[in-house]
């Protein structure tokens, strides 16, 4: 192993040769953060890079293991989808309302991965708000696929997908409230996980849809982010829906062993709407599934294709009420001379907004607005309702829902801006999980035209280790997770 | 159903959102096409269901009612846009 390749490695790779002290955390971050200069102004994957932090952090993490006594995650790089707050490193949320905000505290995030040992290489561009699936909403500018330039890497952790699918880190953090991690790894053939409702702590995490939103991660391998939601999961009495279950070592469970594990398809995931090619592929991955033991079952979810209106209802109605405290008076951007109170409020969020994020304050204000809430908000309430029952029911027969993740490889960027409904179809298999806050996780399972895609997994409630467990025994299986883009290798 | 721009207007004015006068047909148009394709949640028969605010229909969790934060003023007001001894700085609203 030469300083030259340490881009290649896993988080577990990268440990046990730090382990062997076959080179140093500053060493390993300091040949990311010069890939970082190299290839980051491509792909725009950053919004901040935290170089002169990072090397401190790894030496720090030098010290502790030359010491006998490292972390968990000593000297392991990670970067931070850009919606975490991080102390004293700007925070801006792919907005330009908070393109100078610097916050006065840590996410939980971030804390128990930093408290772990691991080193924050920067922070990563992100759509708006989290408002997008293709990175294209973000006040910074669009992010590149590294497959193919051109291409979106998916949204709204774009960025996080894209650096990591680049080799820039081997992992990072990333949110999901429709779909947010697990489309974008899908488009950058990585591993996504998003973990049950309330697993992991919201507390510093800038809220857009706060029953949906969760953290989680993009890696390349399922025991990276088995290794990292170990560090991530746990009760957090800041987050007042943040759940107490015990967070198992995800990792060190870990067997591949898929034997007699029933795996649930849903006819609906495989119409019309699908992609020929990628519904091969995922076809193909569910027989790789098969032959390693699983049982697959057909599955019924009667109301699952009312998932995307459902949530295009409740999102944008959360966002209406969480986005209120942008008011340009406590922090975030702040209009020019403003005539009165009112000028400044509406002006300040006009300026500071762009055209995504204000179309869904306006559908949110809209179905929450008199006369119109028992017909959309309280409507959309009920059918989540049932949708969360048919997977409950589901859940009784299956331990894990298979299928694909997107509908199609990574389109081309511009390609779905001008009409939002085309955007929105985008997560039309992955927003059901966020409906009925289930953990669901992308791992790659091919190639379409040279593009990755991937297959979803979704498992019940706190299930997070019978899916990485599943993802795991695919990854045993196959190898399309160590595919690299040839520009990144 | 299709949303004109008296209704956008007022939306807007309701979420305390300027949008320009040359985007409001556009930003009516899209609006209207979002409307339109959620209106297709009238057709789920939901009369006897219970609606849905939380994924795990966990109940609000409570917590002693005592002091946990430190004063951290200036700190905090250090992002705001202008303060002055202490205070949050608007446009006057009483003459």
């Amino acid at each position: 192993m030469t300083t030259r390749d340490l881009h290649t490695l896993t988080l577990t790779e990268a440990r046990s040769a730090l382990d062997r002290g076959q080179f140093s955390a500053v060493e390993l971050v300091d040949a990311l953060l010069g890939r970082i200069e190299a290839l980051n102004p491509a792909l725009n994957a950053f919004v901040t890079v935290t170089a002169e932090e990072a090397r401190a952090a790894a030496r720090a993490a030098d010290e502790r293991r030359a010491a006998g006594r490292p972390l968990l995650l000593d000297g392991l790089p990670i970067v931070h989808k850009d919606i975490f707050c991080t102390q004293g490193v700007r925070t801006t949320c792919g907005s330009r309302m908070l393109e100078d905000f610097v916050a006065p505290y840590d996410a939980t995030v971030v804390a128990r991965l930093r408290d772990a040992g691991a080193v924050m290489l920067g922070k990563s561009n992100m759509d708006e708000f989290a408002m997008g699936s293709s990175n294209e909403t973000s006040f910074f500018g669009a992010v590149a696929n590294p497959w193919n330039h051109a291409c979106s890497p998916g949204g709204s952790s774009g960025g996080s997908s894209a650096l990591v699918a680049g080799r820039l880190a081997p992992a990072a953090t990333g949110t999901d409230t429709g779909g947010s991690i697990r489309q974008p790894a899908a488009l950058t053939g990585t591993v996504g996980l998003k973990p049950t409702y309330g697993r992991v702590s919201r507390y510093g995490m800038i809220a857009f849809a706060s029953s949906l939103d969760q953290a989680g991660v993009i890696t390349r391998s399922v025991e990276d982010a088995a290794l990292l939601l170990t560090a991530m999961a746990g009760f957090d009495e800041r987050d007042s829906t943040s759940i107490d279950e015990p967070v198992p070592d995800y990792a060190a469970a870990l067997d591949g062993d898929v034997s007699g594990l029933r795996v649930g398809i849903v006819q609906q995931h495989f119409d019309a709407g699908l992609d020929a090619a990628t519904g091969d592929a995922v076809r193909a991955a569910l027989g790789v599934l098969e032959s390693r033991g699983a049982i697959l079952k057909d599955v019924d979810l009667p109301n699952i294709d009312l998932s995307v209106p459902t949530y295009y209802v409740v999102a944008p109605a959360e966002a209406s009420s969480n986005l209120s405290r942008f008011d340009g008076v406590r922090f975030g951007h702040r209009a020019a001379d403003p005539e009165d109170l009112l000028d400044l409020y509406c002006r300040s969020r006009g300026e500071g907004f762009g055209a995504e994020v204000k179309r869904r304050i306006l559908t949110g204000t809209y179905v929450l607005s008199a006369g119109y809430y028992d017909a959309y908000y309280l409507k959309a309430q009920r059918v989540r309702a049932l949708i969360a029952e048919d997977f409950r029911r589901a859940f009784g027969q299956v331990d894990v829902i298979a299928g694909p993740t997107a509908p199609t490889p990574a389109f081309e960027l511009g390609a779905k801006t001008d009409d939002p409904i085309t955007m929105y179809l985008n997560d039309i298999y992955t927003i059901g999980a966020n409906l009925a806050g289930l953990p669901g996780l992308s791992v790659p399972c091919g190639f379409v035209d040279g593009q990755p895609v991937g297959l979803h997994l979704v498992a019940g409630h706190f299930a997070e280790q019978t899916l990485l467990n599943a993802a795991h025994s695919y990854q045993q299986a196959s190898d399309w997770h160590t595919a690299c883009p040839e520009a990144y290798a | 159903m299709s949303l004109d721009k008296e209704q956008v207007r007022h939306i807007a004015m309701l979420a305390r959102l300027h949008v320009a006068d040359e985007e409001i047909a556009d930003t009516a148009d899209k609006l209207s096409r979002i409307v339109d394709f959620v209106d297709q949640l009238a057709k789920a028969p939901t009369d006897d269901v219970v609606p849905m605010a939380h994924p795990l229909n966990a109940a609000q969790r409570l917590r002693a009612d005592v002091v946990t934060e430190t004063d951290e003023r200036e700190r905090i007001q250090s992002n705001a846009p202008a303060v002055k001894d202490g205070l949050y700085l608007v446009p006057r609203v009483i003459e």
